[in-house]
């Protein structure tokens, strides 16, 4: 075993070697990684994204909507019942002082947010807003409330049935919960899951976690340096994820987890300074969102087109569901492992319900897409695939376009905000990546050494392709993850049940106080 | 009279001397000197997932590496004069968690050192001394 990965670790760093070689002499290695992309991955994209026979609407797409349908209703809308409680754990109130120098509620939600809040809510709300219209902003604050209680069920099993090793170090995901919790209900097939759930989650780090982020880091760049080969933006990025990652240059990673919140604090603010200087715009914008959310305004595949490309974008920003955020909620210190649970709930309220609303606003109100005087409809672009954008944009190019309508110099800052998300993101995925495959291969330097040398290979991959394919491939692995996760949900929910009427009538009765700080 | 004397001691010579001038009080008051150790830390820093794995590892080390090259050698130093000693090591707001220790001993006196950082530097970084004597619950003695 070890001989072949150590075997597979050199195939691919002189895989890597040979990119770089091909790429100093062919300047169209950029179309050549794509076409061989597409076609490797096709047939995967296709499966996941396959629609209800007779309609236009993906299974994958109700597979998630139904689920936090299922849980918001199963645990009586505990999303909007515990939201004040939840606030209050963050705050530290519940904390035992004696526990400090632990993981606490509100580094545990900051450290997962880090890893959710990135380019989804840049450009993939671009992305929404560019091909559903104003319409997907509705579907997509409904999936990212309706998800706080899909995050709800997993974080809290992710803590309840997570590892804690001797010395003392935790690992958590729903590999475990998989395993031992079906184990602990006596049911079958717990173990299948955690595998099949490890490899969509480490397609999933090199996806969504990687290749999107490389991608849209380089169109960010283009944007502001002018036009170059991508595989140099996916060099430059494979090297520094490489220091972190491999050479454990740690300072990096902990410089960005520190100014990544002050960037979305930034990206927020300029936001809403934005929908101040056209307060009376307000009105038309939510007009437009209403509206487009049951006609679709011309969009492409109409109103059913507007509700999937919200709910898409909803769940690929906020990860509820998926199961990435239990890796990231186990760490945390407590005794009662539901008070993880209420607090994950917050992560898509604040990424999907305030950044991701914050970005399709900006991009409304900033008329950004062209609408038919005549008709009050939405025009098409030549192909007929997309919503026609004032500077024929698309993705982040769109954001960037919108916010520097409003402010020249923002999308220089919109250009770092999107490399230090795409760099923060691809950190928690590299870890989640990794938890999954030690979890299936077993923990050990060679082992992890392998895994780490391939997430930098996709980081170059994904900033060569173009965006359709890696978008495409970054979601079905993502919602790949889901499709096992669900179901693992659906079985141990009842634990979940059990924890948290406990939980409840403790608080009710005073058991559980609040600490004096 | 059994009065405690919190003094904030961080292994600096700053501590070295604030915990010297506690033992002198001490011995003319037969008061307990209580060593308190805080390791800065604060709830809401932004930490990378691995660090938030590694934690409860840490922290444990943490507490061992302080308790032996901190809080032992002040301790025997403090018993081979004789003075009745006790122990403190906690993490959080150093100025904040000398308070809290403070008031939960219902402590007579907390003990400093100063570091003599330059004006500009506590107006920037904020200083421990700066923030205990406007939130101190009993009186507080900065030795410089």
């Amino acid at each position: 075993m070890n001989r072949l990965t150590q075997r597979a670790a050199l195939a691919a760093t002189a895989f890597l070697l040979f990119a770089g070689a091909a790429a100093a002499q062919e300047q169209t290695i950029d179309d050549r990684i794509n076409a061989v992309f597409s076609g490797a991955t096709g047939w995967f994209v296709s499966f996941i994204f396959s629609p209800f026979p007779g309609t236009s609407f993906p299974w994958i797409v109700a597979w998630l909507v139904i689920a936090a349908t299922v849980f918001t209703i199963y645990f009586g809308f505990i999303q909007f019942r515990a939201f004040p409680h939840s606030i209050a754990l963050v705050k530290g109130d519940y904390s035992d002082p004696d526990d400090a120098g632990e993981v606490s509620h509100f580094q545990a939600l900051a450290t997962a947010l880090s890893g959710t809040v990135g380019l989804g809510n840049i450009a993939g709300v671009a992305v929404a807003v560019g091909i559903g219209g104003p319409g997907a902003t509705f579907w997509m604050i409904l999936a990212g409330l309706m998800g706080m209680a899909s995050k709800f069920t997993e974080c809290t099993l992710g803590v309840k049935y997570r590892n804690e090793f001797e010395d003392g170090h935790v690992s958590g995901g729903p590999m475990y919960y998989l395993t031992k919790g079906f184990a602990e209900r006596g049911l079958p097939g717990g173990g299948i899951l955690a595998v099949l759930f490890s490899i969509f989650c480490i397609l999933g780090s090199l996806g969504g976690g990687n290749m999107f982020q490389a991608n849209q880091a380089h169109q960010a760049l283009t944007g502001v340096l002018g036009d170059y080969p991508g595989f140099i933006t996916g060099l430059i990025f494979a090297a520094i994820v490489f220091v972190v990652i491999i050479g454990g240059l740690k300072s990096i990673a902990s410089v960005t987890e520190k100014v990544v919140p002050f960037m979305a604090v930034i990206y927020v603010g300029t936001a809403l300074i934005i929908l101040i200087m056209n307060a009376d715009m307000i009105g038309w914008a939510f007009g437009q969102i209403f509206a487009g959310a049951f006609t679709g305004l011309g969009v492409a595949g109409g109103m059913v087109g507007a509700l999937i490309q919200g709910f898409k974008r909803a769940a690929f920003s906020n990860e509820a569901g998926v199961g990435s955020a239990a890796i990231a909620h186990s760490a945390v210190r407590t005794k009662e492992p539901i008070t993880e649970g209420f607090v994950s709930l917050l992560e898509p309220f604040i990424d999907t319900v305030v950044i991701c609303t914050m970005t399709a606003l900006v991009i409304i109100i900033t008329q950004q897409l062209v609408i038919d005087e005549a008709t009050g409809n939405y025009l098409l672009n030549e192909a007929g695939t997309a919503i026609r954008t004032v500077g024929d944009t698309s993705g982040v190019g769109l954001t960037a376009a919108a916010f520097g309508s409003s402010f020249s110099w923002f999308p220089t800052i919109l250009a770092i905000a999107v490399i230090l998300f795409a760099f923060s993101t691809m950190i928690s995925w590299s870890y989640y990546g990794l938890k999954a495959w030690t979890f299936l291969f077993g923990e050990g330097k060679t082992k992890e050494l392998v895994f780490k040398v391939i997430f930098c290979i996709f980081v170059i991959i994904g900033a060569s392709a173009s965006l359709g394919p890696v978008i495409d491939f970054s979601d079905a692995a993502i919602f790949a993850m889901a499709v096992v996760n669900i179901i693992g949900l659906y079985f141990l929910m009842p634990i979940v049940k059990r924890e948290v009427n406990s939980y409840l009538d403790r608080l009710k009765s005073g058991e559980i106080k609040k600490f004096k700080h | 009279m059994n009065d405690k004397f919190v003094v904030g001691y961080d292994g600096s010579e700053a501590a070295r001397r604030a915990l010297d001038f506690a033992m002198d009080r001490d011995a003319a008051q037969g008061a307990t000197v209580v060593i308190a150790h805080v390791l800065e830390w604060s709830p809401y820093s932004f930490l990378t997932p691995t660090e938030l794995e590694e934690r409860h590892m840490r922290r444990k080390e943490e507490l061992n590496r302080a308790e032996k090259s901190i809080i032992t050698p002040a301790k025997a130093a403090v018993e081979g004069k004789g003075v009745p000693v006790e122990t403190v090591l906690r993490y959080g707001h150093i100025a904040d968690t000398l308070c809290e220790v403070a008031d939960k001993m219902e402590a007579a006196q907390i003990f400093i050192g100063r570091n003599g950082h330059s004006r500009f530097g506590s107006r920037v970084f904020g200083s421990v001394a700066g923030s205990l004597v406007q939130t101190a619950p009993v009186p507080c003695t900065i030795v410089p």
